[in-house]
């Protein structure tokens, strides 16, 4: 079993992912692979939203590089990229520390698709971002803090 | 909302093509409360599959943190002038959108 598993997360697909989700029992098998990482969005710090993704403690790496401003005037629209030069590299996440869900998006690249992401997040006030990736079935991080003069989450 | 067509434009240069979506959505964090002090209900975009050709490029998936009426830029190796590149999302309604564009 315990072989198995590792075979599961070596192989490193967001499908694997999900699968070793569900073989831990946070998602049960069989909506498993339809259905959004909700155990992930739904975490609400750094810590629970790696675990749910399955990655314990990623190192810090200058080869991940995010690209954001430092200082977002406006939290509702803040362009966010994610670029980066490690191997293969199967999986890209953002986080934003304190907004009430910490996972921004997930983004799952086969081969061919270059590691270099670009969208645009919503930030309550001035946190740290993180992009995480997954490159030969390890985990590497960047972080950086954004200024939010006005949030995004309104109301 | 869900009505509106995506934006996608894709462009192939030095073998790599680079494609752009814009998509038009509320992305309802769920947090938010109207004038009368009501919660407005999350909605959002969920998951997010494109493809070239017949051949999965991408897939994301969403949370609420995403800004409204995302924007999302990737670049994928290979993709001619004429292919054919495809956008489909999933919102937490179950509402469903897909577009396609041609690769300039």
């Amino acid at each position: 079993m315990n072989n198995q598993r590792r075979n599961v997360l070596k192989s490193g697909s967001g499908a694997a992912l999900l699968s070793v989700l569900a073989a831990a029992g946070i998602i049960t098998p069989g909506v498993a692979l339809a259905d959004w990482n909700k155990a992930a969005f739904e975490a609400k710090s750094m810590a629970d939203t790696l675990k749910a993704l399955g990655a314990t403690t990623p190192a810090d790496s200058k080869d991940v590089q995010l690209t954001a401003p430092d200082i977002a005037e406006n939290g509702a629209v803040v362009p966010i990229g994610v670029a980066s030069t490690l191997p293969n590299i199967t999986m890209v996440a953002i986080m934003i520390e304190k907004n009430p869900s910490t996972l921004a998006a997930t983004f799952t690249l086969p081969a061919g698709t270059e590691p270099n992401i670009q969208t645009r997040v919503k930030m309550g006030q001035t946190s740290n971002v993180f992009a995480v990736v997954k490159s030969d079935g390890k985990f590497f991080m960047t972080s950086k803090e954004i200024k939010v003069t006005m949030g995004g989450c309104g109301g | 909302m869900a009505t509106n067509p995506m934006k996608i434009r894709a462009a192939n240069k030095d073998g790599v093509t680079e494609v752009k979506v814009l998509i038009s959505h509320e992305m309802e964090t769920g947090q938010r409360k109207d004038a009368s002090g009501a919660t407005i209900p999350a909605w959002f975009i969920t998951d997010l599959t494109a493809k070239h050709n017949d051949k999965v490029v991408l897939t994301s998936e969403f949370g609420t943190s995403i800004s409204k009426n995302p924007f999302l830029a990737f670049r994928f190796k290979g993709g001619a002038k004429g292919d054919k590149v495809s956008v489909s999302w999933k919102d937490n309604k179950g509402e469903t959108r897909s577009d396609e564009a041609a690769i300039a």
